[in-house]
């Protein structure tokens, strides 16, 4: 792309090359644009038919959800393109800013009168207009940004980061995490933390700072539960995992509703909005934290294969964006946000089948609920924006 | 960048891989191989059965009268699970409901805890299952509904609607509690039970638990309703998957007449009280008479036309859930066991009503009943003395007059002899035993198999009896001294002890001569009395007593009848069934029985017995008598036996023979000494028809349309 070098703007420089031979139309990646294009509108039907029925039944506008959806997704996929858009090296100069604002913003939440709580955890900044923003979302964005710029820059001759770069990429990792642990919102930090782990170990890091970190989550994990740092309801969802009788009435019941929906779909499922699970309001939070029980019911195991499919779609581009990528920072960028979509993706669909313990993260692309999707938009951005900037 | 980092990255993308697996893994397992098991929950999840109770069908007399029936009451019912969820544990939700109700708030904890709660043993309980709203009264009245319903907030799990409830109306005062039974909640272990009578019980459903409730309720109790509804996570309904409506259940038509089961209900009452008074004539004064029992038989094909218990209880009761306070009541001794049903349940030893099986005994064995007999004041048979029941000497007299004066030293003599003949404590190989023999015949020790649940089979103290009884009791025997209660450890007792300890297996010439006269171990029930002296009346026929005569649609038609049913018959010829029957007369004309029915001017055959108790009751008295009187009446053309029984009460003809006579009065319309048909319950005998049903399930009164 020798054109980029041309322009110090990268916006505009790629706008005028676009269609040309090498330009970014061209150079983006479209299995990955399709993937995500189709997952948006797989989202949009599902978010629809977990909400119009009982909405329709309890006399309200029985569009609501999938209007707000609607709305979510362009605002998503302006931000995903202006991400793509921007030039490859300005989006290291800006990584400190984005940093600095993801970090701003979880302060604020912490501070009572800006956040507000939901679910247990003060993770939200309420927004006029009925609006809300959770910047632990950006805070994904900004960790592995941050990270990637930090291990990328180094010296000449030197090939792989030394113990000085991964200390201080560790500590931009560790702030907003701490900050996160405050609110407290285990399923992020657990996303981060599995991101984290892996832009170190494909930073060329020591496998000790790698085993090391293993140990450290692992401890972090048992020492949290000992030390009673983790609130009831954390430690009964938990134990809802483990034993779902522990908690029935509220954890487990919830996974044992969303375990009955996804089970009761069989091949070919009950079809869309026809779902008795889905539309008698027995899983909580369906539109959200639990829409893949409505691909469950609805579509069958047909249709909710061909999801974790997309999703794999997505996780095989990312990785080879990854591989492909001419530069360390483009690589960690890609990687981080492949881990960071796997482990949101296993621990989401996961948590509804019973296989992980049940923490409130959204699925990417699918559920309901603006910042995610923003999020996960932007990081699709970076990698669409790494692949076009690889030379 | 190094191989490292690529090689890494390599590495991460096949954990992903095998991530996404595992995810896939899960999902087939969970939609294909345990799909049929998630949609099965997923069904039970989401569908509820509603169920709309049938009507019980109505149990009706012989005209059509109701003995129980369906009223509908305001009922005020209460979620059990409201007082879980109640931080109080609804301490002050019951305590609101009580002052509404007009109740004590313990009143309402007793009847909301669930049985088998701890403190269920002492305080009562809810038998019925805890998801069922539990009425708390049905006789409510709208201004308690309308308080509760107006302060819905204030009462969560408190529903006021009107319902339909079982109701007994004791018409003309017809009580007939141990007859009906009672119905009840459906208990887990009816649901549990394989039974067919149990197949098609929703777990709501009410059953019989006695009685007629309980014998015919497979058909009282029709099908209940069940409307099967999806309903989401707010239990709101969102469809309903199939409904089909509650068939009512069909009505029981008995041969219990309302009218004469009172005046048999007053007479057994009017019995005890004669009887606690001292009845006119009777030396020994006043009885405890602590129970009775009275039937009245058709003797021509055994249907029961009244049958009563004393003492006796309102079926109503049962209805709202028994308070701990009238269950103890029910089965309290101290209070004679109201629940017992004495007519089917109450063994006694048949005494001298027993001589009907003594006479075919010795009709069998060869003595001539035209003959005279020695009457001695006492008999020693052994080293024992045996005398005649108030120490009357008769001298030589005929077997009639013997039966008539209910002389026993003769029947010690025929059955000390029949026992020497049968080898005496050292019994032939295959012994004659008449008088067993006899007593198997009359089907002595078996139920009579009346359609009423629970009948006890009285006992036969034959030789297989007594080797079982030792095989049981022997040890207890051979060491009287050392596990007796000291109370009983009296000379007396220890050497009938020694005795039954070195030859109690045997019939000894004792057990024989008391067999002959009803007494010793052979127990009856007032019910098989009424069996074998309706059959000496009838000509030999061993009837099935029934109660239940036909079952009809709740559109009146008719669905089956209930035939009465022949058992058997009794072991005798014409010849000593007709010499049976005219010393059975003599009994009346000059013998016990004189006295309640002289000057009667319907002829009435009878035979009264006074059975010696061995034991004591609660407060350490000698157990007191049974008076029995059983007669069939008219002596030329049987069609009624009347059987009276009073524990503890005297004897036959003075305790119970002018309630008896009363009984026949109103049977047959009689007035001091003149018949006047009008006045007869019967005019023409027991009604042969079955009362009509109008279409609306109203039943057309039998004689005279309204």
């Amino acid at each position: 792309m020798a054109n980029s070098y041309q322009s110090p703007v990268g916006v505009t420089n790629r706008f005028n090359g676009a269609l040309r031979r090498g330009g970014f139309i061209r150079g983006m990646d479209w299995v990955l644009v399709s993937a995500v294009l189709l997952l948006l509108v797989i989202g949009a039907i599902l978010v629809s038919a977990g909400t119009r029925n009982w909405y329709a039944a309890a006399g309200l506008d029985p569009n609501y959800y999938l209007k707000r959806h609607l709305i979510n997704i362009v605002v998503g996929l302006v931000l995903g393109i202006a991400t793509m858009l921007f030039d490859y090296r300005l989006l290291r100069a800006y990584t400190p800013i984005l940093w600095g604002i993801a970090f701003l913003g979880l302060v604020a939440v912490l501070i009572p009168g800006i956040g507000s709580t939901i679910h247990g955890a003060k993770a939200w900044i309420t927004l006029p207009g009925g609006y809300s923003v959770e910047p632990g979302e950006f805070a994904k964005v900004a960790v592995i940004a941050g990270m990637a710029m930090l291990l990328a820059e180094r010296r000449e001759g030197e090939k792989d980061p030394k113990a000085r770069d991964v200390a201080q990429s560790l500590i931009i990792a560790a702030l907003p995490m701490i900050l996160i642990m405050l609110q407290p919102d285990l399923g992020t930090v657990m996303i981060l933390s599995a991101s984290v782990l892996v832009v170190i170990a494909i930073s060329g890091a020591s496998w000790k700072w790698v085993a090391g970190l293993i140990l450290l989550a692992c401890i972090g994990s048992v020492g949290a539960v000992k030390l009673h740092v983790l609130h009831d309801y954390q430690i009964k969802r938990l134990q809802s995992f483990v034993d779902p009788k522990a908690d029935p009435q509220q954890s487990g019941y919830q996974l044992r509703q969303a375990r009955i929906t996804i089970g009761s779909g069989g091949m070919l499922g009950k079809g869309l909005y026809k779902g008795p699970q889905t539309n008698g309001r027995f899983v909580p939070e369906q539109q959200t934290d639990f829409i893949f029980t409505v691909a469950g019911e609805e579509l069958g195991f047909v249709g909710s294969a061909s999801v974790i499919g997309l999703f794999g779609v997505i996780l095989w581009r990312a990785g080879r964006i990854a591989r492909r990528s001419t530069d360390l920072f483009g690589r960690l960028v890609a990687g981080g946000i492949m881990a960071w979509f796997a482990f949101q993706i296993f621990e989401n669909v996961g948590m509804a089948m019973g296989l992980m313990p049940m923490t409130g993260v959204p699925l990417p692309l699918l559920s309901y609920g603006g910042t995610s999707l923003f999020a996960v938009l932007i990081g699709v951005g970076l990698l669409e924006n790494v692949h076009i900037g690889r030379a | 960048m190094s191989d490292r980092s690529w090689r890494r990255l390599v590495i991460v993308q096949v954990l992903i891989a095998s991530m996404l697996i595992a995810l896939l893994g899960r999902l087939y397992y969970m939609q294909i191989a345990s799909g049929p098991r998630y949609q099965a929950a997923a069904m039970d999840n989401q569908s509820r059965d509603i169920i709309t109770p049938a009507a019980r069908g109505m149990i009706l007399d012989d005209k059509g009268v109701p003995l129980a029936m369906n009223r509908t009451g305001l009922v005020i019912s209460l979620d059990h699970e409201a007082l879980q969820k109640a931080k109080d544990g609804g301490k002050e939700l019951l305590n609101r409901l009580a002052k509404i109700l007009g109740t004590s708030y313990e009143a309402l904890v007793a009847r909301t805890t669930l049985c088998g709660a701890k403190s269920a043993v002492t305080i009562g309980c809810w038998n019925g299952s805890p998801y069922q709203p539990i009425p708390l009264t049905n006789s409510a009245n709208s201004d308690m509904a309308l308080q509760i319903i107006e302060h819905a907030e204030k009462f969560p799990g408190v529903t006021a609607e009107p319902e339909g409830f079982r109701f007994y109306p004791a018409v003309g005062g017809a009580n007939a509690a141990h007859v009906l039974g009672y119905i009840g909640p459906v208990s887990t272990a009816d649901m549990k039970s394989k039974s067919s009578r149990n197949v098609g019980l929703h777990q709501y459903d009410l059953i019989g638990k006695a009685g007629l409730e309980y014998q015919y309720d497979t058909d009282l109790r029709g099908e209940s309703g069940i409307r099967q509804v999806v309903v989401d996570r707010t239990g709101a309904i969102t469809r309903i998957v199939r409904s089909t409506p509650a068939t009512p259940g069909n009505h029981l038509v008995t041969s219990i007449d309302a009218r004469v089961q009172t005046v048999v209900e007053q007479q057994l009452a009017a019995a005890i009280a004669r009887a606690r008074a001292g009845p006119p004539g009777d030396r020994r004064g006043s009885h405890s008479a602590d129970g009775g029992a009275a039937i009245v038989m058709d003797v021509t094909n055994g249907r029961i036309i009244a049958m009563a218990s004393y003492p006796t209880y309102d079926p109503n009761i049962w209805e709202n859930g028994l308070s701990y306070k009238q269950a103890k009541t029910l089965f309290s001794e101290a209070s004679s066991v109201p629940a017992l049903s004495r007519a089917i349940q109450g063994q006694f030893a048949p005494a001298s009503t027993f001589k009907v099986v003594s006479l075919a005994a010795a009709a069998a064995a060869g003595y001539d009943l035209n003959a005279t007999y020695d009457c001695p004041v006492n008999l020693k048979i052994g080293n024992r003395v045996f005398t005649n029941f108030e120490g009357e000497r008769f001298g030589r007299i005929s077997m009639r007059t013997a039966i008539a004066v209910s002389c026993d030293t003769v029947w010690y003599q025929i059955a000390y002899d029949m026992w020497v003949r049968d080898g005496g404590l050292r019994p032939k190989k295959n012994p004659a035993d008449y008088f067993f023999k006899a007593a198997k015949a009359y089907r002595i020790g078996e139920r009579t198999g009346i359609d009423l649940p629970s009948e006890v089979t009285g006992r036969l103290a034959d030789r297989q009896w007594k080797t079982k009884w030792y095989a049981n009791n022997s040890h207890f025997f051979c060491n009287y001294q050392k596990e007796a209660i000291p109370s009983q450890r009296t000379p007396m007792l220890i050497a009938i002890a020694k005795e039954n300890c070195v030859d109690g297996m045997k019939v000894r010439a004792g057990d024989a001569v008391n067999f002959a006269i009803g007494q010793g171990d052979t127990t009856i029930t007032p019910l098989q009395l009424a069996q074998i002296y309706a059959a000496v009346a009838n000509g030999g026929t061993l009837w099935r007593p029934t109660i239940g005569r036909a079952i009809l649609k709740p559109d009146g038609t008719l669905v089956r009848e209930i035939k009465p049913q022949k058992l058997g018959r009794i072991p005798m010829n014409q010849k000593t069934l007709a010499f049976v029957r005219d010393a059975l007369r003599a009994v009346v004309t000059q013998g016990t029985a004189v006295y309640p029915f002289s000057g009667f001017p319907i002829s009435v055959s009878a035979k009264t017995g006074t059975g010696e108790v061995f034991g004591k009751n609660l407060n350490g008295s000698p157990k007191d008598t049974t008076s029995w009187l059983a007669t069939y009446a008219p002596s030329e053309k049987p069609r009624y036996a009347v059987v009276m029984m009073v524990s503890q009460g005297g004897t036959g003809s003075l305790t119970g023979g002018p309630s008896v006579r009363k009984i026949y009065e109103s049977l047959f319309g009689v007035t001091g000494s003149t018949v006047n048909p009008a006045l007869s319950l019967f005019p023409k005998g027991p009604p042969s028809a079955l009362p009509g049903l109008t279409l609306a399930g109203r039943i057309l009164p039998l004689h005279g349309k309204p």
